[in-house]
């Protein structure tokens, strides 16, 4: 075809006011993508409120993971926190993106194969040992400071144990509320104190009242004559052992004296802990 | 907007070498404008090319990432982005199995005014340089709308300088015939 004569008369437009009318087409752009950008690569963060057994609480997360639990009450509290533990801006929205919302919701209601990214940059290797140790803990089970320390292989570090637990950016979802004091008391809690560590476990199907006051009675052990396996009290296992059969013991070296063996799921023999 | 990062992206590679994430915002910041300008221009819909340009700096970081040092002070940031923004258009385009040109309107956008209203106006510009083949598309957008040399370019596609001219000249004279349709579509509306 002949470009020249189709073109109609009159109508002459050269391609450089065509170069000069593309090049109006460049667009700025949207002030969130930036943002967003940074997010996604782990350099800024979001955050939203969800639902929790202590109301509600604030969640914040990036590219690479969540990357705080935390239950300040007010956003500009929260935002200076996080500014000051990680160095990065963290901006509010409306609710978690819904794949991360469901995931979360899945493993505080127990579901330890929904997948989790956890953003641990900035921590110590002893302390996120500590912490993926305490994802192990199933809801509804508790286990005291000297198992997390034995399981990782540092058994004399238990007051260090206790002192990453307390320093847990990611409380509720990495559960350090699952660890309680060697004596069998529920102790000392980061998300808000003791009172919120009593709420959640009992929302989690633990009673409180009942493992403090085995623990008072001198029991960390919960053993079944018919097995022959000792467990620690909250244990699955062992609290399907019937009244009937069940037997207490104060310490791991007495329960093996009398002739019985750790559970292989709550490893009960290195922690140490032993009823005065 | 040909020159605007340049003087930047010497200091910026440095900045970038020797402390990734404390440099990247200022990258994203330098960049954002144009990634998002060219995944516009290239893929039609606003909600796309926001989409586009966000995976193109998620890319540029997990590459900055592995780079040596010296690797990264000797990048030509603007023709390495433009190349990463490129790819990611088109596999977006390829994976949905949509053709651009379909999202060349923006229904929300604007309303749907007739085309001699319209016809001076940039959205119509937008959706003829939407109805060029893709590689057109793409030549005269890193030209004209991001203003990259052919020299760039070349890096950024991977292709002759000669061969892009070609593309932009043959993209621009196919942009010329459309106008001009349009404009004899228009004026045989007006007379009938």
């Amino acid at each position: 075809m002949n470009r020249n004569a189709a073109r109609p008369p009159g109508s002459s437009v050269d391609l450089a006011a065509i170069e000069a009318a593309i090049a109006t087409l460049a667009e700025p752009a949207p002030p969130t993508l930036a943002h967003d950008a940074l997010v996604a690569v782990g350099l800024a963060d979001d955050y939203a409120l969800i639902d929790s057994p202590i109301g509600p609480i604030r969640v914040a997360w990036n590219g690479r993971g969540v990357s705080a639990v935390d239950g300040t009450s007010d956003d500009r509290a929260f935002e200076l926190a996080f500014l000051g533990r990680t160095g990065r801006r963290a901006a509010r929205r409306e609710s978690l993106p819904p794949r991360l919302a469901r995931a979360i919701g899945r493993r505080l209601s127990g579901d330890r194969r929904a997948k989790v990214d956890l953003d641990l940059r900035g921590t110590s290797e002893f302390e996120r040992a500590v912490w993926l140790k305490a994802l192990e803990i199933p809801r509804g089970e508790v286990r005291p400071y000297g198992w997390i320390a034995s399981e990782i292989g540092r058994p004399k570090a238990v007051r260090a144990v206790g002192t990453a637990l307390g320093h847990n950016p990611i409380p509720l979802i990495v559960p350090c509320h699952r660890v309680v004091r060697s004596d069998g008391m529920l102790g000392q809690y980061s998300l808000g104190g003791p009172a919120n560590k009593r709420t959640i476990l009992a929302a989690e199907g633990l009673d409180p009242d009942e493992f403090e006051s085995l623990a008072r009675a001198g029991i960390r052990y919960l053993a079944s004559d018919t097995t022959r396996i000792y467990c620690l009290p909250t244990c699955h296992n062992a609290r399907r052992i019937t009244p009937a059969h069940r037997v207490p013991f104060r310490s791991a070296a007495a329960s093996e004296a009398a002739g019985y063996r750790a559970c292989r799921e709550c490893r009960p023999a290195g922690t140490g802990i032993a009823a005065a | 907007m040909d020159d605007q990062t340049r003087p930047i992206d010497d200091d910026l590679t440095a900045l970038l070498a020797d402390d990734l994430d404390a440099a990247f915002e200022a990258l994203v910041n330098a960049h954002a404008d144009r990634l998002f300008s060219i995944a516009l221009r290239v893929l039609g819909n606003r909600a796309d090319a926001e989409e586009a340009a966000q995976d193109a700096f998620v890319r540029a970081h997990r590459a900055l990432s592995g780079y040596e040092p010296a690797r990264i002070r000797e990048l030509r940031l603007r023709a390495w982005l433009a190349t990463i923004v490129v790819n990611v258009c088109r596999n977006r385009t390829r994976v949905r199995r949509v053709r651009t040109t379909e999202l060349a309107f923006d229904p929300g956008a604007e309303p749907a005014a007739d085309p001699v209203a319209r016809r001076d106006t940039r959205e119509a510009w937008a959706s003829l340089l939407a109805g060029l083949p893709p590689a057109q598309r793409t030549a005269i957008v890193l030209r004209h709308v991001d203003g990259l040399s052919y020299a760039e370019m070349a890096t950024a596609l991977g292709r002759p300088e000669g061969t892009l001219k070609a593309q932009v000249h043959r993209g621009l004279a196919a942009l010329r015939e459309a106008f001009l349709a349009t404009e004899r579509r228009d004026r045989e509306e007006l007379t009938a």
